[in-house]
């Protein structure tokens, strides 16, 4: 899994508040929930850029921003140098050919009315000029076929299939416009543990073939280590960590990409009464008011006046060799052996 | 406060080898339109005090309808038990009658549920849910119920419990949410509890403050706790001894470091080499082919034989029986050697 270099996509200082209101006629405007609030990154071609968080950080509607199904309240999408944040119309339906996504569920996001063949094919209808009309069957088989599904069960409904193949038929759907850029919200997470392995499997088999560039969401950190070139760690709105699989997993230098690492339950017993682990308390503050200052203020261990004064900006810190946002950033191995 | 005698159930233990639970070849089975679903064949395990079993399994393969059937909360009918004993403190449970049974059920054998919001009533205050446990067990006045559960639930750390006793359920996180559900569950300092799933809808950091709570409680009041998951990290972390289930059949059981360090069946090898390892990275990760079993239509012989790589001939004739490997383990595989030494598939 080189990075093939090539930048295809660049978010830049992205926002996403959801109004608060009140009122029914006359509706005024009393705050507003930061759920992305300011989040840059750059994603290469062919490469995975994992996202993990807690709920509530953010990172689904980062995905459904990424996917233009919301618009931002400022910043940019740029996708192959065009912002996508501001295209409209024939403009905006041409690049979104570009970016799909799987979504976490496969119980509730297929349709039960349709059949695999229409669920997969249907991609097609709207962008037409992928594949002319006679040819849509055929293509849609093709595509079963690459996910290891049987292209004879194109007339099956999704009820017919186990959660692990309707997550495969989610995947096929995916990839019908040819996208370079696949967000995955959550793709495992709805599956049995023994089916967790085929899919990630198949889309790793999937990004070497394609050359597929992935944002993958999840909150299970070993999957997402498995998978991700790179990994960015969300809390209440903001990347706090950035960096390499490695940095992130083996040097974290932000208290909460500690706490949470530290948190993980290990599956191996052996030593299991030393492992560290940072237990915080409470739970993450409202995204309707997040605390002044950095945000992980509240709970954080290393917390000074300075905190709450002033907000840390993800940068390189004195000692770490990636971008953290914290202004006491040291770097502290959490998960030793692995 | 005087606890309810029984006089069908021993009050303390003292019953020689006996362990505090013990389930004894259960059988439930369902009975729905499209025929019999055997949800549970057999299935028998054992819990002494103090001590954390973990019932390790997919959807489906009957985990939590043997922890259901030890509270006695199965719909009876569609479900049935047609063979079977649960014994506590030596006494079979399905043996007594309702009101004993009631007796039993939420004072010496609690259980907690995953999802803390849809297990909470929405129109009632958690202080008044939680106070119900005293006044319909213990005959305990309002007034004095609420003051217990302010009680509980300071004991669950729950911040500023006085201020919240009057909130609903809405009003809480989902981590405070399933603390309360835990205050419910050890209000009545029960001998045995049951945890299904108690942290799969949390987040990581939540959930370790929940495990961390449960093993806190356990220590203090040295109650039995059987923790039903899917989760191989959890249980790591917490049991003495696992049971993993596998299409309504338990397929292993051992000590925790055992069956990390040399499973003995293939169905539990299979899992543990499914897990993403850091020495693994980039590679294809080891899958377990195929699906779980339709319980309507079960595979003949072991049901795990269409999955298995160590499949042989008389794997789809014969179901093993529970094989003794020492006096702790047990392995339902004809060749849990093979397994066991690792030899390559």
């Amino acid at each position: 899994m080189a990075t093939q270099g090539e930048r295809i996509l660049e978010v830049r200082d992205l926002v996403k508040h959801f109004p608060l209101t009140q009122g029914i006629m006359f509706k005024k405007q009393i705050g507003a929930i930061k759920a992305v609030d300011g989040v840059s990154f750059d994603l290469n071609k062919g490469e995975t850029l994992g996202i993990v968080g807690e709920s509530g950080c953010g990172k689904s509607t980062l995905a459904k921003v990424l996917m233009a199904l919301e618009r931002p309240t400022s910043g940019s999408v740029v996708v192959n140098g065009r912002d996508m944040a501001r295209a409209k119309g024939a403009d905006l339906k041409r690049m979104r050919r570009n970016i799909q996504m799987v979504m976490q569920d496969p119980y509730t996001s297929l349709n039960p009315r349709m059949t695999v063949g229409d669920i997969v094919g249907e991609p097609f209808e709207i962008h037409t000029e992928v594949a002319p009309k006679g040819d849509r069957r055929r293509k849609v088989q093709e595509l079963l076929e690459v996910v290891g599904l049987n292209p004879d069960h194109i007339n099956r409904y999704p009820h017919q299939f186990s959660g692990g193949q309707r997550q495969r038929i989610g995947i096929a759907r995916g990839l019908a416009l040819q996208p370079e850029i696949i967000v995955c919200d959550e793709p495992v997470s709805a599956l049995d543990v023994s089916i967790q392995a085929q899919v990630i499997n198949l889309l790793e088999r999937l990004q070497n073939e394609f050359g597929l560039a992935y944002i993958f969401i999840a909150h299970d950190l070993s999957v997402v280590r498995h998978i991700s070139d790179r990994v960015a760690v969300m809390y209440l709105g903001k990347m706090v960590e950035l960096g390499k699989d490695l940095e992130i997993y083996d040097r974290p230098a932000h208290p909460y990409t500690q706490a949470l690492l530290s948190a993980v339950p290990v599956p191996d017993p052996e030593g299991r009464e030393q492992r560290e682990r940072i237990i915080l308390q409470g739970d993450p503050p409202s995204p309707a008011n997040p605390p002044s200052g950095c945000r992980f203020r509240t709970r954080c261990w290393k917390a000074q006046e300075i905190c709450a004064e002033q907000e840390p900006l993800l940068q390189i810190r004195p000692g770490t060799a990636h971008l953290s946002a914290c202004h006491f950033a040291e770097t502290h191995d959490v998960v030793h052996a692995g | 406060m005087s606890k309810t005698s029984l006089r069908t159930l021993p009050a303390e233990g003292g019953l020689g080898d006996e362990p505090l639970l013990a389930v004894e070849d259960l059988h439930v089975e369902f009975v729905t339109r499209a025929g019999v679903v055997r949800a549970v064949n057999g299935v028998s395990y054992s819990l002494n005090p103090g001590e954390t079993l973990a019932v390790l399994g997919e959807s489906g393969s009957g985990k939590s309808v043997t922890a259901q059937a030890i509270m006695g909360i199965l719909d009876m009918p569609p479900a049935r038990i047609p063979k079977g004993e649960i014994r506590f403190r030596g006494t079979d449970l399905l043996k007594l009658s309702d009101e004993a049974r009631t007796q039993v059920r939420g004072q010496r054998i609690a259980m907690i549920f995953q999802d803390a919001l849809s297990a909470l009533n929405p129109v009632f205050t958690v202080g008044w849910q939680i106070s119900e446990m005293f006044r319909v067990h213990r005959g305990m006045s309002k007034r004095d119920a609420m003051a217990k559960a302010v009680e509980l639930m300071d004991r669950v750390r729950i911040p500023a419990a006085k201020q919240r006793v009057n909130d609903y359920p809405h009003q809480f996180s989902g981590g405070m949410r399933q603390r309360i559900m835990i205050a419910m569950s050890i209000a009545l300092d029960p001998e045995v509890l049951i945890a299904d799933e108690p942290t799969t809808a949390l987040d990581v950091t939540v959930q370790a403050q929940i495990m961390e709570l449960l093993a806190d409680l356990q220590r203090e009041s040295n109650m039995g706790l059987i923790l039903i998951t899917h989760d191989l990290g959890v249980v790591a972390d917490v049991a003495d001894k696992i049971a993993v289930m596998y299409a309504g059949r338990i397929v292993e059981n051992a000590p925790v470091y055992d069956i990390y360090r040399t499973p003995a069946h293939p169905y539990t090898k299979g899992l543990l080499e499914s897990i993403p390892r850091v020495d693994l990275k980039g590679q294809e990760l080891y899958a377990i082919k195929g699906l779980p079993p339709n319980l309507l239509n079960m595979p003949t012989g072991c049901a795990f034989h269409p999955r298995c790589p160590y499949r042989q001939d008389n794997c789809v004739t014969d179901a093993p029986p529970l094989y003794g490997i020492s006096g702790t383990r047990n392995s339902a595989c004809h060749y849990w050697r093979e397994v066991l030494d690792g030899d390559p598939r």
